[in-house]
């Protein structure tokens, strides 16, 4: 059998994380390859979150008490070290609930900005355009529908290649002097392919359009830096990345976040607030109403050390070797079709595949019963599903934590399935 | 029986320092033949009534948002004795066995019932996928159906068998309305 290289201590990495100790059906460990949909949570992640409401408990930005401030000082300082992680400022910062509403709070500023007359930059009047991809998760692409149903302004995306790459060739003529804003993922979460963000932003850019990165499946994977991405906003969610739920992070550049009208408004939000009308905050907190989630913003904090400990350039490397790993094992399997690009080239660790004659569905269920977790279905991608000519598909994807005797059970386990419903291999 | 007896068993060897998932083959097929019985596994490979045949009463179109699996059904119906009942359902697929196999036995279970029947059938049939196990299907009324007892022990995949039990309800209801 292959050796290979070690970038991480997984087997240490793995003690951090109880959940993978336990069994599952029939008796089984538990092999996770789901993280692309939520990774675990490692002991240092939920010891943060436990101790800050045994210890410091309170709502933040408010109140002169002592635990006030504390929870002040754990909610900003968890700002201040994930504006570091990602080479941002901490007032360029908005905590969101995850991605999916950082994305909207974007589109719904660009909408507010419309109705309320704002900076002619956030303004989407009919005839503007949007630009997106094919590829993205549906919470990067049903906002920038809806924006543009709202607004009368058209949407507008990049197809991909039959091996699951942006098709660039159209790029200059698809971002005209219209188009307000680009909305591209920084890695697929079916096909990890990771598209050339920083050259697609310096396009926008010379056409006067903003960049939003969907950085959900970047972020947790390999080291990001908003400034070399060229990133106007970037998005991601806590609880793919070793963090809790219900925290996610907005970056937008300092300018930018000034110029905008808030999203959600009512208390922590506003400067003044009389019965005739009100006046806002300057950003983040602008953006950030009602008490804000300190719990989950240490969890998030404790998740980037977690990570910074281990090195995120370690993080990408292990990665990349399953990556490697997993397109050679299933390459090997007559009958399985691997979507996306067959190498590990500017490519993450998400692998989707299919499997002749069994459906995505049936294939999980087998893997389920051996104690494999994976994704089925369209992974919140249908239009990228329906591009790459595929119905569902099944999907592995990797982190920290994984070893490569795991990607072996996932070639095993497919086989079985195989075997199992007859199909040919 | 389309499934390995004891032919499973992992071959390669295990990374270096890595101790490897050993598959339990017998546990396995065990509880995978209870979800997968031989008689779903028969009905998808050959589904009974599949096609979309005209002429129809209703056309409806079902998806399950979760996978994108998808089903269009047509039903006809026939008036028998001032009752009405159902003459034909036809189909058109797209999904997992489970799936598949779900609007087959529904076919062979409904055509030619009076709907009152056939609307008790469905209610059974729901009944039991909400089950989780719990409950002894009355073969009498569900026939091939109750192979479909094991699915529900397995809550994600319940809406797999009652997409197209959905969408005869549904279509049925409309051919109905057209009716009237």
């Amino acid at each position: 059998m292959n050796s290979f290289p070690e970038h991480l201590d997984v087997e240490t990495i793995r003690a951090d994380f109880p959940v993978l100790a336990r069994t599952v059906r029939n008796g089984n460990p538990l092999v996770y390859l789901d993280s692309g949909a939520t990774s675990h949570k490692p002991v240092q992640v939920l010891d943060a979150e436990r101790s800050f409401y045994e210890l410091h408990n309170s709502a933040a930005h408010r109140g002169t008490h002592l635990l006030g401030e504390e929870a002040t000082d754990v909610y900003e300082g968890a700002r201040r070290k994930t504006a570091a992680f990602l080479n941002a400022q901490p007032e360029e910062l908005v905590f969101t609930k995850n991605a999916t509403e950082a994305i909207n709070l974007v589109a719904y500023s660009m909408s507010n900005a419309t109705a309320l007359g704002g900076p002619e930059q956030l303004r989407v009047l009919p005839g503007d355009e949007i630009l997106i991809t094919e590829m993205e998760h549906h919470a990067n692409l049903v906002p920038w529908q809806q924006l543009c149903e709202r607004t009368g302004a058209t949407l507008r995306w990049l197809t991909v290649t039959s091996d699951g790459r942006l098709d660039l060739d159209r790029l200059d003529g698809m971002i005209t002097g219209r188009t307000k804003i680009v909305a591209v993922t920084h890695q697929s979460n079916v096909t990890g392919t990771i598209p050339p963000v920083a050259e697609i932003a310096r396009a926008a850019h010379e056409k006067g359009a903003l960049v939003l990165v969907d950085a959900a499946q970047s972020v947790p994977h390999q080291p990001v830096d908003v400034a070399a991405l060229g990133a106007d906003f970037l998005a991601f969610s806590g609880h793919k990345m070793l963090g809790p739920y219900g925290i996610g992070v907005l970056f937008g550049r300092a300018g930018l976040l000034e110029a905008m009208p808030p999203f959600l408004t009512g208390g922590s939000m506003i400067e003044v607030v009389r019965m005739e009308g009100s006046t806002f905050l300057p950003p983040p907190q602008r953006f950030e109403p009602g008490v804000p989630a300190v719990a989950e913003a240490a969890g998030l904090a404790a998740a980037v050390d977690y990570l910074n400990g281990l090195g995120m350039g370690n993080v990408a490397a292990h990665e990349e070797s399953l990556t490697a790993h997993a397109l050679d094992a299933l390459r090997e399997i007559n009958g399985v079709r691997i979507l996306g690009p067959d190498t590990t080239k500017d490519r993450g660790g998400a692998v989707a595949f299919e499997v002749d004659g069994v459906h995505p569905h049936d294939v999980g269920q087998v893997l389920d019963e051996l104690g494999i977790a994976v994704r089925t279905g369209h992974h919140c991608a249908w239009p990228l599903h329906r591009a790459l000519g595929v119905q569902a598909s099944t999907r592995a994807t990797f982190y920290v934590y994984n070893t490569h005797a795991e990607v072996d059970a996932l070639a095993d386990g497919i086989r079985y399935a195989q075997r199992f419903f007859g199909a040919r291999q | 029986m389309p499934w390995p007896t004891g032919s499973a068993t992992p071959s390669a060897s295990s990374a270096p320092g890595n101790s490897r998932p050993d598959f339990g083959v017998d546990g396995d097929v065990m509880q995978l033949q209870s979800m997968y019985q031989e008689m779903i596994l028969d009905h998808y490979r050959n589904p009974h009534h599949q096609g979309l045949r005209e002429p129809f009463d209703a056309e409806v179109h079902h998806v399950n948002p979760v996978c994108g699996d998808e089903v269009t059904m047509r039903v006809t119906l026939k008036d028998v004795d001032g009752e009405p009942a159902v003459e034909d359902v036809s189909y058109d697929a797209l999904g997992c066995s489970i799936s598949q196999a779900s609007a087959s036995v529904l076919s062979d279970l409904v055509i030619g019932k009076p709907v009152s029947e056939a609307m008790r059938v469905s209610q059974a049939f729901l009944e039991l996928m909400q089950s989780r196990g719990e409950i002894d299907p009355d073969e009498d009324l569900l026939e091939d159906a109750v192979a479909f007892a094991g699915v529900s022990r397995y809550p994600a995949r319940i809406k797999c068998a009652l997409l197209g039990w959905m969408a005869w309800k549904d279509a049925t209801a409309r051919a109905m309305e057209v009716g009237q």
